[in-house]
């Protein structure tokens, strides 16, 4: 190991190592990120599997294609996976190609410690995965994992499901340190705070969260542990515990981790926005202040997630009022996106149609989201299907369409190669469809009063849960396509040149396409 | 950016077998606890191996950074990079103590009043219909279901009075612990004058009192099990007292075990110098956060 040290001034421009050892050894931010990109699509297409058993057993009310045991390990694995292994490492992997080049730094603070970040994640879904051949099946109590479901009658592979949880917890928080340390400290002269790009300030933010709440995760997952296997009792009522301690720590993890899904997304759509609009951002700064204050708020709104628990009045009232000032903040990124929008010289390339599709698509999960803080209100939507339409709408048009635009975007300065624009649309026009197919029609079903996780139905939701079933198949084969567009451009394609956009700003754009191994090795002027 | 090159480090086979330990400790921890009852289970040599392989990892990763330190290649910018990272790793485990805390805060709160019938809500008649027997105390030494499927303790580690303050084990604890804290920092303020003696001793006597505050902490568990009754399984006063001082206890070893490092370095490699020594900072800073969490511990655990 000591020829490292000897060497380090050959190896600082070399390009990267031959074979796989490149992937498994590797200290570059770049290839941190592809690793990470192509895990989370991955782990998207095995979640998405899973969506396509549950929908495939909804199609028709009655039990047709899985048993109820098994439907319900797959809704806990479809949320988990997209949750833990789908939106979040792509973030992480988009952060880790983007946020160096866009600060001017070498690479990220940590560049080993970034690696660790990535390789535990392979392994942590190995174990949840193995679960579904274990005895008694995979995890089985939603992704949720309420207490008593996932304590007292949990089956016993919930353990390998806890202790999966710790090092995904692990690989999180040190991404998340990873992060907020080369934001602070590697930044380029000239590159201050209110000068940062929205995507940097976004996973500024995001990391913050992170560092917060992953420790609280593992501290609820410790607790389970403990009343399963050794006897304590804090989510247990005879024992002088309550099953909503449960449920509230749960939440003041989840609910900052719902933020963690879509302040990234908020950071990728500005950019895209005010790439195709030709124009500058409306409100750079208002925007920062936006998701600083979503970002605070997050950690005083959980309790919405419980309102038919049984909470006192005076706590319903708070968090009722708490949930809806979210919307404050919200409602000024929608307007200054719109306002960008406005009079600007606009193209539809495909990041720009998703980019739009997802401010009006994530506006319609976020008034759905109003109608659930209203507590009367809440206490007849609870856990129908109305619920799901509603985080279905923030996450696969929200966080999920954010992705699919930054690849889009960013994918000319990652390979060199434009991608194909004409399967470009018709990708994204068979996702859009595709995606309110299947969720605008779980509005009404969830209205009329049908329960989330179920794998039977009452014959009156039968005609909508069609409609969302094939609105499901559509979405879902529509994933290939992608997955063929990214393949067909990684492998050639139009070259693309330096700025890529004619409208694009930014660090990122002035390096070559595809980017250098190692982008800045000093560091680049900005004014 | 002094002279304008950043040190990247070049491939690591580190952290991949770093995943892998981490991957074999968890199979084994996850294996084992699921097959406590059955004797003949292997899984536990899962878990030996897990953590032989980390700390073999550990010990080689912290082995190449201190080399690369030592021959110069760390820029500036790149130990202040450590510093930002040291403590925002401090600021995750007060968040995870946070969830404990929350936990204890909670049920002392709301769960055991409203267990014994207060509230208005209907909670409170479920529970009067099911234990009208269980009333509000803390430390609770009952359970609603009065030890049913629990085991009732007959003591609690409560504040005793002034009349036994002396025979309290958390009391000196608390003394072992501050004090550790006072001469961490002594040892600080000896290394900053360039003093490498004062720096040892003082270091010593730091690992020597996290030594004793260990000792005594086992004591008390010994005493809690042996003498008072009072178990994991005694109900939530049992739950929420081991949990919270177990996982600070397990923070004091591990601090401790830093602490006797940097010692070690200090002693027999003669690392550290008057201004280039954050391996130690870091780990004292890490033992000022148990010191402080021992505090809060101290008064919501044991006084209040």
């Amino acid at each position: 190991m000591s020829a490292v040290i000897e060497n380090h001034h050959d190896d600082h421009h070399h390009g990267p190592a031959k074979g796989i050892t490149r992937w498994l050894y590797t200290t570059n931010h770049k290839d941190i990120g592809t690793l990470y990109l192509w895990f989370s699509f991955a782990m998207f297409l095995i979640g998405g599997a899973m969506a396509m058993v549950i929908r495939a057993e909804l199609f028709q009310p009655g039990m047709q294609i899985v048993e109820p045991e098994f439907y319900n390990q797959m809704i806990t694995l479809h949320g988990l996976i997209m949750i833990f292994g789908g939106v979040m490492p792509a973030f992480v992997g988009l952060a880790n190609w983007l946020v160096p080049m866009m600060i001017g730094a070498p690479d990220m603070a940590l560049p080993r410690m970034n690696n660790l970040s990535f390789w535990i994640l392979p392994f942590a879904f190995f174990i949840l995965l193995s679960s579904l051949f274990m005895e008694g099946g995979a995890p089985n109590f939603g992704w949720t994992f309420y207490a008593p479901l996932s304590t007292t009658y949990a089956p016993p592979s919930v353990t390998f499901f806890i202790f999966s949880v710790h090092i995904m917890g692990a690989s999180s928080i040190m991404g998340a340190i990873n992060v907020v340390v080369t934001i602070m400290n590697m930044r380029a002269p000239g590159v201050s705070l209110m000068k940062m790009p929205l995507f940097v300030w976004s996973w500024l933010i995001t990391a913050y969260l992170l560092i917060a709440v992953m420790p609280v995760l593992a501290g609820a997952v410790t607790m389970m542990l403990m009343d399963i296997h050794f006897g304590t009792s804090f989510f247990n009522a005879a024992g002088g515990g309550d099953p909503v301690l449960f449920q509230h720590i749960f939440w003041f993890f989840g609910h900052p981790e719902v933020y963690i899904m879509i302040l990234p997304a908020f950071g990728i759509v500005s950019h895209i926005i005010e790439t195709f609009s030709r124009k500058q951002l409306f409100g750079y700064s208002s925007m920062v202040w936006a998701m600083l204050s979503i970002a605070i708020l997050s950690f005083v709104v959980w309790a919405h997630h419980m309102f038919t628990v049984g909470l006192p009045l005076a706590a319903e009232i708070f968090f009722m009022w708490a949930t809806m000032l979210i919307a404050v903040p919200t409602g000024v990124k929608v307007f200054n996106w719109v306002a960008t929008m406005f009079r600007g010289s606009l193209t539809f390339e495909t990041p720009m149609l998703f980019a739009i599709a997802f401010v009006v698509l994530f506006t319609i999960g976020g008034l759905s989201g109003l109608m659930l803080a209203i507590v009367p209100a809440d206490f007849q939507y609870h856990d129908t299907y109305f619920v799901v339409a509603h985080f279905h709408y923030v996450l696969v048009p929200g966080a999920i369409f954010s992705i699919m635009a930054a690849v889009y975007y960013w994918i000319p300065k990652w390979s060199g190669n434009m991608y194909d624009e004409r399967l470009g649309k018709l990708h994204f026009w068979l996702s859009f469809i595709g995606v309110n197919v299947t969720f605008f029609p779980q509005h009404f079903i969830g209205l009329a009063g049908m329960p989330r996780r179920y794998p039977d139905y009452a014959l009156v939701f039968a005609d909508w849960n069609m409609v969302s079933s094939v609105g499901a198949f559509l979405f879902g084969f529509s994933q290939l396509l992608f997955l063929f567009i990214v393949i067909k451009t990684v492998m050639g394609g139009k070259k693309a040149t330096d700025q890529v956009w004619d409208g694009a700003k930014g660090l990122e754009w002035t390096v070559a396409s595809p980017a250098p191994y190692h982008t800045f090795s000093t560091p680049p002027k900005v004014d | 950016m002094s002279g304008g090159s950043y040190y990247v480090p070049d491939q690591s086979r580190f952290p991949i077998f770093m995943a892998f330990s981490l991957f074999l400790l968890v199979m084994g921890a996850s294996s084992t606890i699921n097959n406590l009852d059955d004797p003949t289970s292997n899984s536990v040599y899962i878990l030996y191996t897990g953590f032989a392989c980390l700390f073999l990892t550990l010990f080689f990763w912290f082995r190449q950074v201190i080399k690369e330190h030592l021959a110069g290649l760390d820029s500036n910018q790149l130990k202040q990079s450590y510093v930002y990272g040291m403590a925002w790793f401090i600021f995750s485990e007060v968040m995870f103590f946070a969830a404990f805390f929350g936990a204890l805060f909670y049920v002392r709160t709301f769960a055991v009043p409203w267990l014994a019938g207060d509230g208005a809500k209907g909670g409170a008649i479920t529970a009067i219909e099911l234990w009208p027997a269980f009333e509000s105390a803390w430390p609770v030494m009952t359970t609603p279901d009065q030890g049913n499927e629990y085991d009732l303790a007959k003591k609690s580690m409560a504040w005793p009075g002034w009349n036994h303050a002396l025979q309290w084990l958390p009391l000196w604890n608390t003394i072992v612990l501050l004090s550790s804290s006072w001469t961490v920092h002594l040892a600080h303020l000896g290394l900053k004058k360039g003093n490498r003696k004062k720096f040892n001793a003082y270091l010593g006597v730091t690992v020597l009192l996290a030594l004793i505050f260990v000792g005594l902490q086992a004591l008390e568990y010994y005493e809690a099990y042996a003498h008072y009754g009072l178990t994991l399984n005694s109900g939530i006063y049992g739950s929420t007292f081991f949990m919270l001082t177990g996982f600070h206890g397990f923070h004091v070893m591990m601090g401790g075990i830093m602490l006797a490092v940097m010692l070690a370095r200090s002693v027999f490699a003669g690392h550290f110098e008057q201004h280039d020594h954050f391996g130690f900072e870091a780990a004292s800073w890490y033992w000022h956060f148990v010191d402080v969490v021992w505090l809060m511990l101290f008064l919501f655990v044991y006084i209040l």
